[in-house]
Order: structure tokens, then sequence, then C-alpha cells
């Protein structure tokens, strides 16, 4: 049966259908027992779990992390929560040098089922600490797995697929969409990591854009759609791995691309997805692969600025039609 | 009260197997046959030795840049040992961890670890793991007396405090960081201070003491089983190489004399001088389990040198563990 959740209500619904069907399976971050978690996301499931398997943790990320990959090697099913993406950064070791690389450098021996949950994005006036899409940072290193959903069906069958993997994987929440509203099945399922959806079909032009920016995406082409812009949305979902061939595949029935994220353009994924395109479509492609994505600029703490320094549903529009201005081959 | 035979010959043991897999791990470092940087042990053998024989093969460590000491300590066996550091496939990690990475989770030892101070907070989630299951199991962090000032050190002894953890942090201060004394890098002379910051107790003992180290160990691991959380033991010890390599003289952070005067306290020999003053072995005992060991480290060595590379196929295997498909997805 499926009624309407939040995003937030959804991630929450999946962390509590696992952990009532697995005791390997535990919790542990910065206020997410008793509170429930900055965000919510952890509401009631110390209530209903109990104190040892809903855990609050000292401020102490590299230490969160590193419970997790001790307890993921020992055996557990954690999932770890860093209340910021930003603070991530806190704990590079022991998810880039650790958790990623545990597995390779033991020959295989070990697994670490680790899911570690993170807020991310801009669009709260949170400033240039609590704002940033660091998945770049993330994607390029060997061993992990990072995710970022769009709407709350994608964020409860992701975050379960997240749960049931057996590799460090980085479940990353747009904090704008916490209160996002959609259908969600109430039984468990999953999503499997690694595939892209194409949230709406298209022939003219393929935008590609996860998290915040798939809707944006979504917007900017029901716009275009009144002028007879049939604009087809990919949001990747999984952004490591990432699926290339669902990309391709598209360009090369639109021979048209725009890629969006909310991180910063130089370094951002978009140009590894721009790079991938042209190694394998090259002979399709119409115009240049468009990259919409933020100046490099930390994220400003002005309602104002920030609003000029995120991409916007405009900002897609006039992507998509730079790209349609050039003529076809 | 004076331990058994039986432990005693074992720590004994325990130490000489850490001695000749060291001694032997340099001559072949000397001769070019090793791959990648060698951390030896040679010096701490107390230390591993006086702990490990406290834990069962169900508890688990953490190690360090000098590792090798603590798996052998651990359990690990010599041909699997040196395969590893030769970079051949039949070694613990394939050939893909080598002698920093060197692992083996059968015996618990949770690997060598490059960075320094990261392995505190993974023993801190062994340590969880065993209160979640609630099997009486322990993890014991092995960490040198650099990593006690990264932040990685800090945050893992409260959190092990805070959250009662059964860890035990094993501290071998071996008064050099790197290529650097101690007393230029902390205002402290000794790392049991930082103990009370966690509100655990610390406990100093002479690393150099075998049974002194195995005896603070058994307290600390039996408080850690009972359910009353985490210790600090500061095993005051000494490295006779430098921090990487053979060299052992002549280096510019330290004194000649210096090396002397602990060679003299060396951990096995005085152990064993006091074997045999209170009659618990002879010479003629001590010198086989020198020569049956020594052959074990020759027959490693052959091991390690017919196995073979990996192959190029193996470059991108166990990246990431395999998943099946899942069975139940629905659509959207």
């Amino acid at each position: 049966m499926t009624r309407k959740l939040t995003y937030g209500q959804a991630f929450n619904e999946a962390v509590r259908q696992a952990m009532a069907a697995d005791d390997d399976i535990f919790c542990a971050g910065e206020d997410i027992g008793a509170f429930g978690g900055v965000f919510q996301t952890y509401a009631g499931l110390q209530a209903e779990f109990g104190e040892r398997r809903v855990v609050d943790t000292p401020i102490s990320e590299q230490a969160i992390i590193g419970l997790g990959v001790g307890a993921a090697a020992s055996g557990l099913r954690p999932i770890v929560d860093i209340m910021f993406m930003d603070f991530l950064c806190v704990a590079f070791d022991q998810i880039v040098n650790q958790a990623a690389k545990i597995k390779y450098m033991f020959g295989g021996a070990a697994t670490i089922p680790l899911t570690i949950t993170t807020g991310g994005g801009a669009g709260l006036s949170a400033a240039a600490q609590h704002s940033q899409s660091l998945e770049a940072l993330l994607c390029h290193i060997p061993g992990l797995k990072v995710v970022q959903p769009s709407n709350p069906y994608d964020a409860k069958g992701l975050m379960t697929a997240c749960i049931r993997e057996d590799n460090p994987t980085i479940m990353v929440l747009h904090k704008r969409l916490l209160g996002m509203q959609g259908e969600v099945p109430e039984e468990a399922y999953e999503i499997p990591l690694g595939k892209a959806n194409i949230l709406r079909e298209g022939s003219d032009v393929t935008v590609v854009g996860w998290g915040r920016m798939a809707n944006e995406a979504l917007d900017a082409a029901e716009k275009l759609a009144a002028e007879g812009i049939d604009v087809e949305v990919i949001d990747p979902r999984t952004l490591q791995p990432f699926d290339t061939a669902t990309v391709v595949e598209s360009v090369r029935k639109t021979n048209r691309v725009v890629i969006v994220h909310e991180a910063v353009r130089f370094g951002g994924l978009g140009g590894e997805i721009a790079a991938q395109i042209q190694e394998e479509a090259f002979d399709y492609l119409d115009a240049p692969v468009a990259r919409i994505a933020a100046p490099f600029s930390p994220v400003p703490f002005s309602p104002v600025l920030e609003q000029i320094y995120l991409p916007s549903a405009d900002d897609i529009e006039d992507g998509i039609r730079g790209v349609l201005a050039r003529p076809g081959v | 009260m004076e331990l058994s035979t039986e432990v005693q010959m074992d720590l004994h043991r325990r130490m000489v197997r850490i001695r000749l897999f060291e001694e032997a791990a340099g001559k072949l470092a000397e001769a070019a046959k090793l791959p990648g940087f060698l951390h030896l042990y040679v010096g701490q053998e107390a230390v591993a030795s006086g702990v490990c024989a406290a834990l069962t093969d169900a508890d688990q460590i953490t190690s360090t840049h000098r590792g090798h000491g603590h798996l052998v300590a651990k359990g690990g066996q010599f041909n699997e040992m040196m395969a590893e550091l030769m970079a051949k496939s039949t070694g613990y990690n394939k050939g893909k961890g080598g002698s920093m990475h060197i692992s083996n989770l059968d015996v618990g030892m949770l690997g060598a670890n490059g960075i320094v101070g990261a392995g505190a907070p993974i023993a801190v989630g062994a340590g969880f793991a065993d209160k979640y299951r609630g099997e009486g199991n322990v993890a014991v962090a092995f960490f040198g007396d650099g990593s006690t000032n990264i932040g990685a050190f800090h945050e893992a002894a409260n959190m092990a405090c805070a959250l009662k953890l059964p860890v035990v942090f094993a501290c071998e201060n071996n008064e050099y960081g790197e290529f650097t004394a101690r007393e230029k890098t902390m205002a402290i002379t000794d790392i049991i201070d930082r103990a009370a910051g966690y509100g655990m107790p610390g406990v100093i003992v002479d690393g150099m003491d075998v049974v002194a180290v195995h005896e603070a160990a058994t307290e600390a691991v039996a408080r850690a089983r009972r359910g009353d959380g985490p210790s600090l033991i500061e095993a005051k010890t000494y490295r006779y190489y430098n921090h990487h390599g053979v060299q052992n003289l002549g280096l510019k952070y330290r004194t000649d004399d210096e090396v002397a005067e602990w060679r003299e306290r060396d951990p096995i020999f005085t152990f064993e001088e006091h074997l045999i003053a209170n009659g618990t072995a002879s010479r003629a005992d001590i010198d086989a389990i020198w020569a049956e060991l020594r052959a074990d480290i020759e027959t490693a060595i052959e091991f390690a040198e017919a196995s073979p590379v990996p192959t190029a196929d193996q470059l991108l295997v166990d990246v990431y563990t395999e998943m099946a498909p899942t069975a139940t997805e629905v659509s959207a």
C-alpha cells in the first residue's frame, strides 16, 4: 500500500524496517537518540529500538566513522550519521583511508557493510560550512558508493539498498528536500544502486541532475514543454558507481545534453560525466556538453547571494536553450 | 604471583618469534627482496607478546605502522606474513597490503595501519561490536606515543569511555615519533597523564619486562570483559632500529649510547636469564626453541620466495564486495 510521506520520513521508515528485520543493524551519531537527529531523520528510532541500537555519540566525527568501520569489520551492519556533509571532512581519514580501502588492502578478507548518512546541499542560509555538495570528493575514492535521492520514494528505496550493501556507502540526503511529500509504499523495497532513473522521457535534449537539481530540471522541462521542447531528465540516483550507459543511451537519442549540479563547476562530477559522454557518444553530439553548476566560491550566507549562487530551473532552462541553439549536424 | 611455566614459555616463544621474523625481514630488505617501507618492531617484543597472551582469538586488535610484531603475537603465521612482505599472492593480504597493512581477521588482527592514530577509532568499533553482542570479547588498540598527539586518538579514547566499551588502549612509548624525540612534541613525560582526561585508569609498565606487561594487560582485559570499561597501559619501550629500514646506529636524532643502554635491558635476553635462574627452562631448552623457530623462518622465506606474484587480473579484484542482484525491487 502507498501513502504520502516526506523525504525525511521515507528515509526514517527504511531505517526502521531494516532494523526491525536484522539485529546486526545499529545507528550511531550526534543527537540521533532522544532528539531524533537535527533533521529528525532518526526520530522515534531510539524509543523503538532502545539505547543499545540507537546510540548518541560525542561530537567526534573521526571516531563515529571509526566506530562504524570497526563494527562493520567485526560483522555488524552500522549506520552512522554525520550531521552535515561538510563534517565528513573532519573524518576524511576514516572514510578515505580506512573504510574505502580496508577490503582491498586486506586482500578481500574484510567486508565493510557500513552506511554513512549525512545532510548535504545549500539553500538554508547555513553558510559555507553547513551547505556544501562534496559528492565529487567522495566519488573520486575507489571503494566507496555514493547515493543522493531526489524524492521520498527514492529516499526509502535507496536507503534500504544502502543498508543491504556490503560496501561502505554514503547516503547524502538533501536538506532542502526533507519536507518534500511523495507516494511511498509501506512495504520495504530496494532501488538498486548504480542504476539511473529516467524521471521524464524526452527527445530533444537530455538533462542529468541529482538531488534537488533533479527537481529543478523537471521544473525547467515542464516549462519548456509548453513551447514544444521535449526534455529528457535523468536522475543518476547513485553517483558512484555512475550509470554511464543510461546517460549515453539518452544522448545518442537526443544528441544534446546539459549536466546540472549544486556543487561548484570546477572539478565537479559534471566534468567527469561530460568526459564519459564524449568518449562514448562523440559522434552523436550536436552541441558541446553544457554544465550548469555553482560558481567557484564558498556557499554565501546572504540569502540574496545564495540564491544567485545556486543553480535554478531558470539557469537550467537557459542551458537547455543554449545547447538547442546550436544547429544539428 | 609467579606465572605458570606454560604461560612464561608462551610469552618467551611469542617474543622470539617476533625477533626472528623481524631480523629476517630486515635482512631481506637489505637484500632488496622486500618492496616498499619496512618498520621493524625489534626491541618492543615484550609489549605485543605480553598483551596478546592475555587475549583469545575472538578478541581483536588494531595496530600501527610497526605492525608485524602485533600480528605475530596474535597468532599470525610466518609463511603468509613473509609472503605478504614479499608482495606474493599467497600472503595474508594477497600481496595488496604489504608491511603497512598486514592483517589477518581469523586471528583477530584488524590490520597494521599506514595512518598514525587511525587504529584507535577502529578498535572502538570492534569494542562496540563486542559489547553489542555481549559475548565477553574485547578489543585492544596498540599505538605509539606519537599517535597520542593526533585527534583520532582523543576522539577514540573519549568515545570508548563515554560508551563504556571493552577496549584496552595499549601505548608503546618508544620515546620517538618517527624521527623526533617525544620531549619535543609533548609537554608531558608519561602518556598515562592523558588517561584521567577521559575517565579511565592508566598504568605505566616496564615495556622491556614481558611479565610486567602481561600482568597489566591481564588486569585491563579482565576489567574490560567485566564491563567496567577501558584502560590505558603505557609500556615504556624502545625500538632498536630506525623508524623505518634497518639502520640502527649513527642516527641523527638519538645517540648510540642510548641504544646500547636499552639493549642491555633486552626483553628477550633478560627474560631468558630469569627463566634459567628460576629453573623454568634450561639454556638447552631455550636454544632448542630458537633453533626450531629459525627453521620455521627459513621455511617461510622459502615458501614466500617460491610463491607467485599476483596476476594482472587481480588488480581490480576486491575494490568492492560483489553484490548479488536484489530480489525485492518494486517499481515506482
